[in-house]
């Protein structure tokens, strides 16, 4: 007997639905296989992870501040993605819009400056993040540089632009030399929707920017242009649609889309830019991007998925002594079964015996 | 498949609820947030000694658990808060940069008793600890001072808080008392934990002929360096003698475990109050590792000066204390106030190095 995989005649649609359903399927069967070796009971932990978060309401507006930059950030990267524009640097994009609207904030530190600022802010955060992506892009239509590579280099300038500055600069003269910028004025900060809570109105915005995508993508011009260059590209430049420009106009929404989440990151939750503002939401957010299946209402699933992991993660650590680290496997395993399950939407698995092989070869 | 999963869930939320109401009774439940790795080694793994030294000494009377690796950014107000909203009574919070979030989560549960370490900000329901390091320090200068046979010590820096400034001065002033024309040479490396960063500022030292190594960062990377390197140096936070059995002359080792012992004691019998805490060789907070690879009279030097700062006739902030610039730096009393110690942001004279920033 033997496995082999078979190319499908055209993609499979309920695959292509199901796909990410079977990937977290198989993840907690393995998920589960991980918390048997290490001793530890598979059910209540699998419900320590993704049950208990969802029965209080702390934990649920807690996942929403964990998702809003997940789900931000990953709908500009689907755009990308969906145009076969590989958009890898929106970790860096994050870190250069939180320093770009962090700089109106530390210049009005302290000046009484009216209720402008935050509003500037974030105009200032979504014009840095889309800056700091158009130098791939542009590398990429200019000199054909791989934007792969250029883009990810670009995370760890952004990363050392962004410690040079909290460390010179923009230090707090009052924070005892420690790498933080002063606490922002409140007319800097996002407002809190709930007292007593964190969750911020950066979750109102990450839920207009899925309406304004979907718009987008489904109902466009443009979105069907992202799509075609995506999917035909040669069919595309018979239409007239150029992929050049394309390449631009993606990378500056979904680094613009980064860049608005670090600055409500920064502004919201954190309240100063220090170094580690991120841990990892660009490299995280590309997880949700293809989780979500590109589309702006399953990456919204995706995000808050993902932050219920780590929301469950913590609580696993708290409750059952899990180690952190394996919540970072199992999202390695997430993604790794959602690559091999989407393959399925192109090729079917069979089996074939030997005798039949044996008998087709004589025939 | 619907259907069993369900009772799984059920039956799993059933037996998560019991086994939470029969420990949350009588126990003292304690909390720890870790920067690093409870295996790095270093700072972290001293705090993780520290816990299970007092889960040794208290029993069954306390329940404890730590989140570890948990970063200094946005995250740790909700590893904070995740803590105190499970049961937990007393939360110690072992670095600097978890001042801020602790004194939100602090104010946000009053009834929930917070410590933070390292830090300067305190409230009712938050007191800060921290060890005076820099006593065992300005012994290290002495050993240093004796030892360098080129006069060129190498120290590998992490952030320019008072603590670590104040780390570097006490040590040159301990070795100035046996070689007055010693030099630091410092590097900052900007974290508190990065085997591959500390490895290559001890060999960057160590090109630049530093032919003793001293950190104040958290691995045993640069002691390991050293050894390779066939140079001698300090080892931090625990007792490295492993890494460099020829290599270590002795360690400043973070001794949490009283400490936590003691807080826990009076949380339970609700003698716990906010204070701010700072103890040093005398209280036994700083230990100093064994004295080893060095002469016996270097040795008895140290064991001597040891004894001094434990009885209290001798202060390596001793006035006057001449600054960088070659000014005596203001004093009040027979010392530096330890203010003037907690918040120092000054060189005294003869480091061969600018505050950063400054």
């Amino acid at each position: 007997m033997q496995l082999v995989l078979e190319r499908r005649a055209e993609r499979s649609t309920k695959i292509a639905i199901l796909s990410p359903l079977i990937a977290i399927v198989l993840t907690l069967v393995t998920m589960a296989i991980l918390f048997a070796i290490l001793g530890k009971n598979p059910i209540a932990a699998l419900n320590v992870y993704f049950v208990e978060p969802l029965t209080d309401s702390y934990s649920l507006m807690e996942i929403a501040v964990k998702a809003t930059p997940l789900v931000m950030i990953a709908i500009g990267l689907s755009f990308c993605y969906l145009a076969n524009v590989w958009n890898i640097g929106a970790e860096g994009q994050f870190i250069m819009g939180a320093v770009c609207g962090s700089w109106l904030a530390v210049v009005t530190n302290g000046t009484g400056a009216g209720p402008w600022v935050l509003p500037a802010m974030l105009v200032m955060g979504a014009l840095g993040g889309a800056l700091w992506a158009m130098i791939p892009a542009l590398c990429k239509v200019k000199f054909g540089a791989n934007e792969i590579l250029t883009s990810l280099m670009l995370v760890y300038v952004a990363d050392l632009i962004m410690d040079y500055l909290v460390r010179g600069p923009w230090r707090d003269p009052k924070g005892m030399n420690f790498p933080t910028t002063a606490t922002f004025d409140p007319v800097a900060n996002v407002p809190v929707l709930i007292e007593g809570s964190r969750l911020h109105a950066g979750a109102i915005v990450a839920l207009i920017v899925v309406m304004l995508a979907t718009v987008m993508l489904g109902r466009t011009i443009k979105g069907f242009e992202i799509r075609v260059v995506g999917a035909a590209p040669k069919a595309a430049r018979f239409a007239g649609f150029s992929s050049d420009r394309l390449v631009l106009f993606t990378f500056a929404v979904s680094g613009a889309l980064a860049g608005l989440a670090g600055i409500i990151e920064v502004a919201g939750p954190v309240g100063v830019l220090q170094p580690g503002i991120s841990p990892g939401y660009g490299f995280t957010a590309i997880i949700v991007a293809f989780l979500g299946r590109l589309n702006p209402v399953g990456i919204l699933i995706a995000g808050l998925f993902l932050a219920l992991t780590f929301i469950g993660g913590e609580g696993a650590q708290i409750s059952m002594k899990i180690p952190l680290d394996l919540t970072k496997v199992f999202q390695g395993i997430l993604l790794f079964y959602v690559l091999a399950c989407d393959s399925l939407i192109l090729y079917r698995i069979r089996l074939i015996s030997p005798f039949r092989k044996a008998a087709d070869g004589t025939a | 498949m619907r259907k069993i999963m369900m009772t799984a869930a059920v039956a799993a939320l059933a037996i998560a609820a019991t086994s939470y109401s029969a420990s949350a009774a009588e126990k003292l439940k304690v909390g720890f947030i870790y920067l690093g790795p409870v295996g790095d080694l270093g700072w972290t793994y001293r705090h993780e000694v520290g816990r299970q030294e007092m889960v040794k000494e208290l029993g069954d009377k306390v329940e404890t658990t730590f989140l570890e690796n948990v970063s200094e950014g946005p995250d740790s107000e909700r590893s904070i808060e995740q803590l105190a909203r499970s049961g937990h009574t007393l939360i110690f919070t072992t670095s600097f940069g978890y001042m801020d979030p602790t004194l939100k989560v602090a104010k946000k549960y009053p009834k929930i008793q917070f410590e933070h370490a390292t830090g300067f900000k305190s409230a009712p329901n938050m007191g800060t600890y921290s060890g005076k390091f820099y006593e065992g320090r300005y012994i290290q200068g002495v050993i240093a001072g004796k030892m360098s046979k080129k006069g060129v010590l190498g120290y590998i820096a992490s952030f320019p808080i008072p603590e670590v400034i104040s780390g570097i001065n006490a040590t040159i002033l301990g070795a100035q008392t046996v070689n007055p024309d010693i030099k630091v040479k410092v590097i900052w490396v900007n974290t508190w934990f990065d085997p591959g960063k500390e490895a290559d500022a001890a060999k960057a030292l160590a090109d630049q002929g530093a032919d003793v190594i001293m950190q104040h960062t958290d691995s045993p990377a640069p002691m390991q360096v050293a050894a390779q390197r066939g140079i001698l140096a300090f080892g931090q936070d625990s007792d490295m003698i492993k890494f460099g059995p020829k290599t270590q002359l002795t360690s400043i080792i973070d001794n949490w475990g009283p400490y936590y012992t003691r807080q826990a004691k009076a949380a339970l019998a609700g003698t716990w109050k906010a204070e701010d805490t700072w103890d040093g060789l005398k209280e036994k907070m700083v230990v100093m590792a064994p004295y080893t690879n060095m002469p016996d009279d270097v040795k008895a030097l140290a064991a001597k000066t040891e004894a001094a700062i434990i009885a209290g006739t001798l202060h390596p902030f001793k006035c006057p204390v001449i600054g960088q610039d070659g000014k005596p730096v203001e004093c009040k009393g027979a010392n530096l106030e330890p203010g003037q110690i907690l918040g120092m942001n000054f060189y005294v004279k003869g480091v061969d190095d600018k505050i950063p920033g400054k």
